[in-house]
């Protein structure tokens, strides 16, 4: 049972006693605690149940590595699922629940499949729920989603709030252990910029529970005089709770703090998500113990060494009263002195070595604790907790020579340096024989612009696994760091007398016994949380998946958050034995950032709700916002989708507002249109290659409608184009489209066309443009006065420069609603004023403002397209019967070239026409397919074409459409029909799209 | 994230602050030309492993369009240079003949 120890925890303030729950008990921790040393203190080992077995799980490790004590934080808007209780520290009303069991922690009916292994072997899911089809949507699939997954989504809202953060350093340092601290030391006294980052709450990493005698002092001391030296340099930051999250390239890199994670309020952000930029990056980020595979090994009590006496010495908890150690090296000797010198007993110390002499077996032995070398457990005892292993011989086949009662493994196969940072950018790996590990290649690391490394290592990162060797790596690195950094360093002696234990070489044991069979390996752990075990890799191989990468994925090895921490180097093993290859030819998998999961939280940052992305507004938004405007979104816009009055529907608003335009005059905000000013000699030579139709014979004065094609014939712009002066052309964009365009003409006259005499700019937001449009707009325009507006002066496609109601004013006399209209750009700053002048003016003759919603509808009947409804990316203007507006006399536009090729001219190509229902109250949904009868090789309804626009018109009393169908043009008076589900269908004649005023000549007077 | 530097304002800064424009120098084949030749200006792209040349716009700054020699590889940038030029400049190719000694040249 564990228990907190009367004494020890360097890290915890017993005076200060916080309260917590897990699982609706409560419970007492000391201030300092991570929830994972809590709960063991308070005997609660238990504290979740695996993926696909449902096996119970306890705490294995003591840091980032947890494979299995993850469990729900919190309640309401502040819950969150996953939540490592070894990197969780605890704090006073700390709510967790564990995951992953129904109906309760203690009893899981999903356990069951613990009982018939064999049902759920690698790629169970691939080979089992192939066929019938329709069961894995109706069955397989809401089984599974229900008994797999790990914590419960959260359903509310998140309450708290996170931030970015910007830093540009010389040299970031990553980890907070001895080989970081004596490498920003190096670096800082070098006179550069250095982040040192250290992701648990305090510094010292293993240095300050394995201890060591540095220059003269004990380990605490050395930690301490370190870290005051830092802090008197004022050019060195040190952040804790700060993971050094991911690298990538040129030297970027992203920090993850978890400001108040240990001690919620809300007068901080959360989270704070670093975005660094550094010449030099360190990765001093330590080591991670390996497990061993035996039979067993996942039972709750069986956990890494190294965690047991971290758990001793940070927090004075002990993880049991009997505590067996299984190891292949000298290190794990450590955890058993630790346990037998707290007054706890250690049975024994099974060795898998031939022999174990070095420095540490004395020790242990000498203070009395049984070593037996070439020994191993052929299988631990227990199922919700340890109860006892049985030892064989770890050359056998698992035969029990004795059985030792414990309530403790303490299982070390070695250590991993920490690569994932170093490989997250392209750092390579070398094997290192002797210590069974891959460690960083120095001279293959990521590269930055420069095509010089950016990354290095340092310490038991750099694959220096002895206290000595790794401080003097780890100094050495600092001060290279900062000198590639362009800091000379001045410090000439970088060797520290170290005293630390020496080690005896580890022995590689990826299985144990060696010998194990089947019955054993089945129960012989690699990846604790995702359930995969040494027969599942075997099997992979056995079935052909010799990639790494593929094995990964089908066995689900080292998958989810473990992400080749734990499960890595074991998993390769066992793959390259069955594969019969060397290890380094298997290789690794690929190391993705983030380093642990980070929260989603930090990634938005700011980001969320208005401060997402900003709203464009018009000069007139205020007005329209206190004038009921519906607001819609448009682009990057919102503008009013109409103006709705008390007591109307949306619906009964719009049709007003077209009556009025109809039969009236309504004034429209189109300052939203883009407007770009193409200026130069070569102004109107440059438009005939940007435009389809010919642009330089327009008349100074007057107004063209033109479109603009991409080099594949598309479609994708459309607008008016006004000739200011011989050199000067005034281009009117889609409201969406100004910026694309703009970029469009620019990549055109910097890219291909450079020798050309033109300049362009986008005066969209210059200007505000209103529209004055209906029977009585020229009255309207009279009354505000200053120039005249006549047909005669001011014609049809025609526009004038002067003032109107005395304000600098431009009317075009353009018009998207087919009646008369005059689109008036005044400045932007003046747009206000101008809009209450001409509301001020039209109320005699019944003014009111319009909407989006009465602007579509109009230009529909009109027969007029809408970039984005009548186009696709796949329409050309022929389809559109827009041939018109595509000149045959130039040589050169874009998009002509790819006009030329066969299929663009087609006959049958989806071509637009317009819709009538049968029924003129029907109106078809938008994106309605007419179907033709027959069906295709998929049994799906044979398609012709489909919707793009469709409304009631109130102007014509009947539902009209506009669509796409094969081959429209030559369809006119036929009868199409649309499915709409539900067995329903409309039926509608192809008409021609313009529906109102055919002439034009309400427009044209 | 790259760090690259706008030739035309001199600017280096975060791949971010740029937008990418595909590969560089192609020929524009236009009104008349061969089906063939015509289709690979659109569509056909070198993506080499290794030296290669593209278009960037310093989008959120100058609004300039340039060229930048990079190794696809390794991400090692050989150089930045004008984007009014159909062929690179003899000081990157020499650049990129220094560090990528088998490079057989551009085209």
């Amino acid at each position: 049972m564990s228990t907190r120890l009367a004494s020890g925890g360097s890290v915890i303030d017993r005076e200060t006693t916080v309260s917590f729950t897990f699982n609706g008990k409560t419970f007492k921790g000391y201030k300092g605690d991570t929830l994972a040393a809590a709960l063991l203190a308070n005997g609660q080992t238990l504290v979740g149940r695996s993926f696909k077995y449902h096996r119970p799980r306890g705490i294995m490790a003591s840091g980032a590595e947890e494979p299995n004590a993850l469990v729900n934080m919190g309640v309401g808007n502040r819950f969150e699922p996953n939540q490592r209780t070894t990197t969780t520290e605890v704090f006073e009303g700390l709510t967790a629940t564990s995951q992953n069991h129904w109906p309760s922690l203690e009893f899981d009916v999903g356990a069951i499949n613990n009982k018939v292994p064999r049902l759920l072997p690698a790629g169970f899911y691939y080979k089992t729920f192939m066929k019938p089809q329709w069961a894995w949507k109706h069955l397989f699939e809401p089984i599974i989603r229900h008994s797999a997954g790990l914590g419960n989504a959260p359903k509310e809202a998140d309450a708290d709030r996170y931030e970015y953060f910007y830093a540009y350093v010389d040299v970031l340092i990553v980890g907070g252990g001895m080989a970081g601290l004596a490498a920003a030391l190096e670096a800082g006294a070098s006179g550069a910029k250095v982040l040192l980052m250290e992701q648990t709450a305090n510094l010292g990493g293993r240095l300050a529970v394995d201890e060591a005698i540095i220059d003269g002092k004990p380990s605490a001391d050395w930690i301490a005089q370190t870290i005051a030296d830092l802090d008197a340099m004022e050019n060195v930051t040190i952040r804790t709770r700060t993971m050094g999250s991911g690298v990538f390239d040129h030297g970027y890199a992203m920090g993850y703090e978890r400001i108040n994670d240990h001690a919620p309020d809300d007068t901080a952000p959360r989270h704070r998500l670093w975005r660094i930029r550094a010449r030099r990056i360190v990765t001093a980020t330590g080591a991670l113990e390996r497990p061993l595979s035996f039979a067993g090994n996942d039972i709750p009590g069986v956990m890494l060494a190294s965690a047991v006496r971290d758990y001793a010495s940070l927090f004075g908890v002990s993880a049991g009263d009997r505590t067996v150690v299984v190891t292949n090296n000298d290190d794990a000797y450590r955890t058993a002195i630790q346990m037998k010198n707290a007054g706890l007993e250690v049975p024994v110390i099974l060795d898998a070595r031939p022999q174990a002499d070095g420095a540490l077996p004395t020790a242990a032995r000498a203070l009395g604790i049984r070593v037996d070398t070439g020994k191993a457990i052929a299988k631990v005892k227990g199922y919700k907790f340890v109860t006892g292993v049985e030892i064989c011989s770890q050359a056998g086949e698992g035969t029990s020579l004795e059985t030792i009662p414990c309530d403790v493994v303490a299982m070390s196969g070695g250590w991993s340096p920490v690569v994932h940072l170093w490989s997250h950018c392209g750092g390579k790996l070398n094997w290192d024989e002797a210590n069974a590990m891959f460690s960083p290649d120095p001279i293959r690391p990521p590269l930055g612009s420069d095509g010089k490394g950016f990354v290095l290592t340092a310490g038991t990162a750099s694959g220096e696994l002895a206290t000595a060797a790794a401080l003097r790596n780890a100094r050495t690195v600092g001060r290279q760091a900062a000198d590639e950094a362009g800091f000379a360093s001045l410090t000439v002696n970088l060797e520290s007398l170290v005293l630390a234990h020496d080690e005896e070489p580890m022995l590689p044991v990826w299985s144990m016994p060696a010998g194990a069979p089947y019955k054993l390996r089945s129960k012989s752990w690699l990846d604790f949380q995702n359930d995969v075990k040494v027969s599942d890799v075997r099997l992979a191989a056995q079935e052909g998946y010799e990639s790494v990468e593929h094995t990964k994925r089908y066995t689900t090895l080292g998958m989810a958050t473990d992400q080749g921490k734990l499960s890595n180097i074991n998993g390769l093993a066992i793959l390259a034995d069955s594969l019969n290859a060397p290890i380094p030819n298997v290789g690794t998998t690929t190391f993705r950032p983030p380093y642990t999961p980070i929260s989603l939280g930090s990634i938005a940052g700011e980001a969320r709700g208005k401060l997402f992305k900003p709203t464009r507004k018009s000069p007139i938004d205020t007005w329209q916002d206190a004038n009921n405007a519906v607001w819609e979104p448009v682009a990057d816009w919102r503008r009013p989708y109409t103006y709705r009055r008390d007591g109307e529907t949306t619906a009964q608003a719009v049709t007003r507002e077209i009556d009025n335009t109809r039969t009236g005059v309504s004034v429209l905000d189109a300052s939203t249109l883009g407007k770009i000013l193409v200026k130069g000699p070569d102004a109107a030579k440059f438009l005939d290659l940007i435009y389809t139709n010919m642009m330089s014979s327009l008349k100074v004065g007057k107004c063209r409608y033109g479109l603009m094609c991409t080099e594949n014939g598309f479609l994708f712009d459309d607008g008016v184009v006004a000739r200011l002066s011989e050199d000067e052309f005034l281009c009117h964009t889609t409201s969406g489209g100004s910026d694309n365009v703009h970029g469009w003409m620019e990549e055109w006259l910097q890219t291909e066309w450079w020798d050309f005499e033109v300049y362009t700019t986008n005066v969209t937001e210059q200007f505000a443009q209103i529209a004055v449009v209906g029977p009585n707009a020229r009255k309207v325009l009279e009354k505000l006065g200053g120039m005249d507006v006549s047909s005669e002066t001011l014609p049809f496609m025609g526009f004038t420069d002067g003032t109107l109601a005395g304000i600098q004013a431009r009317p075009f006399r353009i018009s998207f609603s087919g009646e008369l209209s005059y689109e008036i750009a005044v400045p932007a700053a003046q747009g206000q004023a101008f809009w209450n002048k001409v509301m001020e003016a039209g109320e005699e003759f019944g003014i009111m403002p319009y909407g989006t919603e009465a602007l579509h509808v109009m230009r529909a009947e009109k027969g007029f397209i809408m970039i984005g409804d009548e186009t696709d990316g796949t329409v050309i203007p022929q389809d559109l019967k827009l041939g018109w507006a595509v000149s045959k006399k130039k040589t050169d536009f874009i998009g002509k070239r790819a006009m030329e090729r066969d299929f663009l001219k087609r006959d049958d190509r989806k071509q637009l026409v317009g819709l009538l229902t049968e029924n003129p109250a029907d109106v078809l949904p938008d994106g309605a397919h007419a179907v033709e009868g027959g069906k295709n090789r998929y049994g799906q309804e044979n398609m012709i074409g489909h919707v793009t626009s469709t409304y009631f018109s109130p102007t014509l009393n009947h539902s009209i459409a506009m669509a796409l169908i094969k081959g429209g043009s030559k369809r006119m008076g036929e009868v199409l029909t649309f499915p709409i589900g539900d067995n329903k269908t409309i039926k509608a004649t192809v008409v021609d799209p313009v529906f109102y005023d055919k002439e034009g000549e309400r427009q044209n007077v | 994230m790259l760090m690259l530097k706008c030739p035309n304002c001199g600017v280096t800064a975060e791949e971010t602050e740029f937008a990418p424009g595909g590969e560089a120098h192609l020929t524009r084949f236009a009104s008349g030309s061969e089906d063939q030749a015509f289709s690979d200006y659109l569509f056909a792209r070198k993506n080499p492993r290794g030296v290669h040349f593209e278009r960037w716009r310093h989008a959120f700054g100058c609004g300039k369009w340039f060229h930048a020699a990079r190794c696809t590889a390794t991400l090692e940038v050989f150089g930045t240079y004008t984007g009014q030029t159909s062929t690179p400049p003899d000081d990157i190719t020499a650049a990129v003949k220094a560090k990528r000694p088998e490079w057989e040249g551009f085209k």
